[in-house]
């Protein structure tokens, strides 16, 4: 693999560790498994996109991508907690939605702004090549999301946010809002993901209403391998799992297309990070033959175990 | 203080399942009273707790706390008056957190929690230097997760968590029931401790008679939804486990006697 691809995996990697990053608040910290982000990553990419069409600044138009997936994530949560929609079932509804809005708010399947301003377009003149400043912009970006989502949940509100998904009669007993909690954290887990499509559509130069196929897969599998590279109980040190597992991620699937001999193409992706996901899950059950034969097979079926 | 005025609660309405858990609950429990309340299943002793937690919405009759009406208040809006150690270890607590952040959520209760570090260092000591009074060393495990305690150790720190936001009201939902013999008897240790320490207004279930004369200053039977014994005093401290299932057998009979009539 070269360089370029190297690097070209890694910037990808960290633009969907943010994806990781959300799907750890939602099915980790919140046991909300939520699958709006397939939505709401091309809902930020769409937002973004348009808004630097019409000539606004890309730091607001990559802001009110974020508001926008923010909404996203409070449809799914009304859903659930004010009319009690199974989560699974809410997340899925609101996904679809998403679906017609991204061509609503783009008019057109998709927007190219390779020509136009972007968050990056200021630092292109500072020497770096492309190819390198786009991975070390995004990983100050993703660096600078790490540290106040660690510094949040270690926070009185996230410490509460924790106990709602831990504990849901333990936290309302101690005088925690768990509906509000789950309002705000799914609100925080969608705005991530759409900052990733945000951040997608300006490295890569455009928005593409089926960008967000398998979104949810990617960052459940980030989220899968950063736990078993990572293994703490620090939040902080939970958080940059997400992010090494994300850029491990890419970079197996990198070396998987590029490995001539196995034959496989680029539109084989999703296949191979199905069966990855998968594997990850599978693997560490048959680590522990009393595991395999016990009736323990059954309760592990649960996505976030 | 704690009124409850004619206090109604049915469950699952209008369904073949339907059941009346309170029928008329009157009960005024003056301020730092430690009331135990015994009952058969089923006779109501959970609801009224929940009646008072917020876990149950009555239909009829007022829930006072301090003068202030909560009928309508949900769990979260009462943390701040009440606090309630259940009977399942693992429910009262969030196992995958740390002891201290288990603490410090019971600390926060009732007032707004804001963006502030959980567990600041100040907080800390304060958390090591309340442990350090249960004597089971835990102090030096602030940062371990609480599953890893055991039943006994978890019910200790459950009953620190209730005094740590000041409130006046402690529900004690037969916090021992899943405890051995003496894990039980150093639980009870340290809720008469913390009771009196506290000067807590205090409602303890238990389905050990022998528990709910030792303890406390006052003694309710539920039956069917009714409180059918209110026994203190010097008339408490006579009894003796066979006079209270004496007292027990005989309201039983009088309800049966009851039936009896209006079938015949």
């Amino acid at each position: 693999m070269s360089v370029i691809a190297l690097l070209g995996a890694a910037e990808l990697g960290l633009v969907f560790s943010l994806v990781a990053l959300g799907v750890f608040l939602s099915f980790r910290v919140l046991d909300f498994p939520d699958l709006t982000v397939d939505g709401s990553f091309p809902l930020g990419a769409a937002v973004a996109a348009t808004l630097i069409v019409a000539e606004w600044n890309p730091w607001a138009a990559t802001g009110l991508a974020m508001v926008a997936g923010a909404l996203a994530g409070i449809v799914t949560a009304t859903l659930n907690v004010r009319f009690k929609i199974l989560h699974l079932l809410a997340s899925i509804l609101t996904m679809i939605a998403l679906f017609s809005v991204n061509l609503r708010v783009m008019g057109k399947p998709n927007v190219a702004i390779i020509t136009q301003d972007t968050v990056l377009t200021p630092f292109y003149g500072l020497g770096l090549s492309d190819a390198v400043l786009r991975p070390v912009f995004v990983l100050v970006v993703v660096l600078v999301v790490v540290a106040l989502l660690a510094r949040f949940l270690t926070s009185e509100f996230g410490l509460a946010m924790r106990a709602t998904g831990v504990n849901a009669r333990m936290a309302r007993a101690q005088g925690v809002s768990t509906d509000l909690h789950i309002y705000a954290g799914m609100a925080l887990s969608n705005a991530l993901v759409a900052l990733a499509g945000a951040l997608f559509a300006q490295t890569n130069g455009f928005a593409d209403v089926t960008s967000g196929i398998g979104t949810i897969v990617i960052g459940l599998a980030a989220v899968i391998v950063g736990e078993t590279v990572v293994r703490s109980r620090v939040i902080l040190w939970m958080l940059v799992g997400c992010v090494v597992g994300s850029i491990l991620y890419r970079i197996a699937i990198q070396l998987a297309l590029n490995t001539d001999f196995i034959g496989l193409q680029a539109s084989d992706l999703n296949l191979v990070t199905a069966l990855l996901v998968a594997g990850a899950l599978i693997l560490p059950r048959l680590g522990n033959p009393l595991r395999a034969k016990g009736g323990t097979a059954a309760k592990g079926g649960r996505v976030a175990g | 203080m704690i009124e409850l005025r004619d206090l109604h609660v049915t469950f699952g309405r209008g369904t073949p399942l339907e059941k009346q858990a309170l029928r008329g609950i009157d009960l005024t429990i003056p301020a730092g009273q430690f009331v135990t309340v015994i009952g058969s299943n089923g006779a109501g002793k959970s609801t009224v707790l929940g009646a008072l937690a917020g876990d149950v919405i009555a239909e009829a009759g007022t829930v006072a706390i301090d003068g202030t009406d909560v009928t309508r208040w949900s769990t979260p809006r009462r943390a701040g008056l009440v606090a309630r150690v259940l009977q399942d270890p693992m429910a009262g607590t969030c196992a995958s957190l740390s002891i201290e952040e288990n603490m410090a959520l019971a600390a926060a209760r009732g007032r707004r929690r804001g963006l502030g570090p959980a567990v600041g260092p100040s907080q800390r000591s304060g958390f090591r230097d309340r442990v350090a009074e249960l004597g089971l060393g835990l102090e030096n495990r602030l940062g371990d997760q609480m599953g890893l305690l055991s039943g006994g150790q978890r019910q200790a720190v459950s009953l620190l968590m209730a005094t740590l936001a000041g409130s006046r009201i402690l529900l004690l939902d037969e916090h021992t029931a899943a405890l051995d013999p003496s894990t039980a008897e150093f639980v009870l240790d340290l809720t008469r401790r913390i009771v009196s320490g506290h000067g807590l207004t205090t409602l303890m279930v238990t389905h050990s008679m022998r528990h709910a004369l030792d303890h406390g200053d006052r003694t309710i039977m539920l039956h069917e939804g009714k409180i059918v014994l209110d026994v203190g005093g010097a008339e408490r401290t006579g009894l003796d486990v066979p006079d209270l299932l004496a007292m027990f057998s005989r309201v039983r009979g009088r309800e049966l006697a009851d039936d009896g009539l209006l079938i015949g």
